[in-house]
């Protein structure tokens, strides 16, 4: 079947109220969608119904409004249960996001940790998924070790069954690295981390806009995503948590609807998921979440990565006819993201003049500086599609920049 | 010609420029020609690490006027650099303490100063005053 009739690109740009703006005179062509995704009115208007109908606190209000909000917002929870195939809805903490989620955790193992333990994290990491294991590491005396990348950006597999013995306690891998697309091999690495008992984090951020992780299937022990990356909005994300692990984990901050009783003498800790949403949530955010999985749903996951695919296609040889420009990140296995240079023109100049030409993309090191220095470039360009965008918007893209080349060099 | 005179002869200039093409074309070419830094003033303790770009930034007085040379390591950046040392080198300290940067606005530049850019310009012209204003207190 021809994939564009299962996908009414048109229709669904229609969607997202955005795609119709320009920027500097020019109709926006909006390629940084690793970075946040944009929003469907669908979702829009789920924050809005919650502000205009039935905000109020949740969990503790015996009132209308609050049992409504309460009640929309432990839906989400299932949506999201749902969507990752969580064994329980207990096992989905609402979270500020990745980094939260990520965050949560390692501060968790603190206490789990003692000196000559060690811990795993790949090449491929944003920083957010460097940074909190250092400073585990600094807290508790254990050893943070690097699974290597070669020059496709993947993960050298041989180097982390080396590195993988009976001190190794956790590993960390993102399942799609943002700076590069690559999809890794997760399946391996939680299977093998497991004959040593070793916990695997798995850092979604990048995967959900795209596929459909399965955490039962994949045994994961926690997987972590951002609801903004995925047609959501910004400041809410989820940790998912095998319940085992969650119950092991000490809570991450003390404070509102994660105590079961308290006395100046001894607090006892809420059951989960409530043991680790301290205060206030996020409760428009949560509710939109939710909405945000429908949304996708309703495209389907399948039709998504058929056309993002096709995009991803499209711009790379497209890209390659250009002289002197180089993809970094070229695995087999890869998502809409195209991280390049060309020749020795800065990033920062190209996405300069892009940007004066409406098209929105990413320069820099994209946070993941280990990734820059393994290639010593001091950064790439990096596009990244999302469903809405179109094979005319590349081409748009494509002739912006030659043009932006011709102007620099 | 003082800094106030400098700018404006800047703003003039630009205004000879039709659309923001032609102003960046200059910048680049502007970026082009810039006198480099001393490669013996290149060090860790002269560069402003941008998210984006690096600037390196170098001054010194002769004559009670403080001259300063710069590099980033991308162009257009570069070409807001030779525009800025343009505007503030070879003046007395006291004068570039004094000195705004409106002329940027006026120059269609304004973006490239923001500090969500994270380009190094925002420090450089924090720089830029520092030097000045140690200068300054050499004078005084």
């Amino acid at each position: 079947m021809d994939l564009k009739v299962m996908l009414d690109v048109q229709k669904l740009r229609k969607d997202f109220p955005i795609l119709n703006r320009e920027v500097n005179g020019k109709p926006l062509v909006y390629f940084d969608n690793a970075a946040t995704s944009q929003t469907p009115k669908q979702v829009i208007d789920v924050i809005i119904d919650y502000y205009s109908n039935y905000n109020a606190n949740i969990h503790r209000g015996v009132h209308r409004l609050s049992q409504e909000a309460t009640d929309a917002y432990e839906q989400a929870r299932i949506k999201i249960q749902h969507h990752f195939n969580a064994k329980h809805a207990y096992e989905i903490i609402y979270t500020a996001g990745t980094t939260h989620s990520i965050n949560l955790v390692a501060n968790g193992f603190s206490s789990l940790l003692k000196k000559g333990d060690e811990i795993m994290v790949s090449a491929l990491e944003h920083h957010s998924n460097i940074v909190p294991w250092q400073m585990l590491c600094e807290r508790t005396g254990a050893t943070l070790k690097v699974i290597p990348m070669n020059e496709n950006g993947e993960l050298v597999l041989s180097e982390f069954d080396s590195l993988l013995n009976e001190k190794t306690k956790l590993v960390f891998v993102n399942h799609i690295s943002n700076a590069l697309g690559t999809i890794n091999p997760i399946e391996y690495i939680i299977e093998e981390s497991h004959r040593v008992n070793a916990a695997v984090l798995v850092d979604g951020a990048q995967s959900c806009p795209h596929i459909k992780p399965d955490v039962q299937a994949l045994d994961v022990d926690f997987y972590v995503c951002s609801a903004h990356k995925m047609c959501g909005p910004t400041g809410v994300g989820m940790l998912y948590g095998k319940e085992e692990w969650l119950k092991k984990l000490p809570p991450y901050q003390g404070g509102g609807e994660m105590i079961a009783e308290v006395s100046f003498e001894k607090t006892t800790y809420a059951d989960l998921p409530h043991k680790f949403e301290a205060g206030t949530p996020n409760i428009a955010g949560g509710i939109a979440f939710g909405a945000a999985i429908d949304y996708m749903n309703s495209i389907g996951f399948e039709n998504i990565a058929n056309y993002e695919n096709e995009l991803l296609e499209y711009a790379t040889e497209q890209l390659l006819q250009i002289d002197g420009l180089k993809i970094y990140g070229t695995a087999k296995n890869k998502t809409s993201v195209i991280s390049f240079n060309v020749g020795n023109i800065h990033p920062y100049d190209i996405g300069t003049i892009l940007d004066k030409m409406g098209i929105a993309v990413r320069t820099g090191h994209h946070c993941a500086q280990p990734i820059m220095d393994y290639y010593k470039i001091p950064g790439t360009i990096r596009a990244s599609f999302m469903f809405y965008n179109t094979k005319e918007e590349i081409d748009l893209f494509i002739a912006s920049l030659k043009k932006a080349i011709l102007m620099l060099l | 010609m003082t800094i106030q005179e400098v700018q404006n002869e800047i703003i003039e200039e630009f205004s000879m420029f039709e659309d923001w093409e032609e102003r960046y074309q200059y910048m680049i070419d502007l970026g082009k020609t810039l006198p480099l830094i001393d490669e013996k003033y290149k060090t860790e303790d002269n560069i402003i690490k941008g998210c984006q770009s690096k600037v390196w930034v170098h001054a010194d007085m002769n004559d009670d006027k403080v001259r300063f040379t710069a590099d980033s390591d991308a162009i257009i950046t570069k070409g807001i650099i030779a525009i800025l040392i343009r505007a503030f080198s070879n003046q007395h300290p006291n004068d570039i303490i004094e000195a705004n940067t409106d002329f940027i606005d006026k120059i269609g530049l304004k973006e490239h100063l923001s500090p969500t850019r994270a380009n190094g310009l925002v420090s450089m012209i924090k720089q830029i005053k520092l030097y000045a204003i140690a200068y300054q207190t050499q004078l005084n």
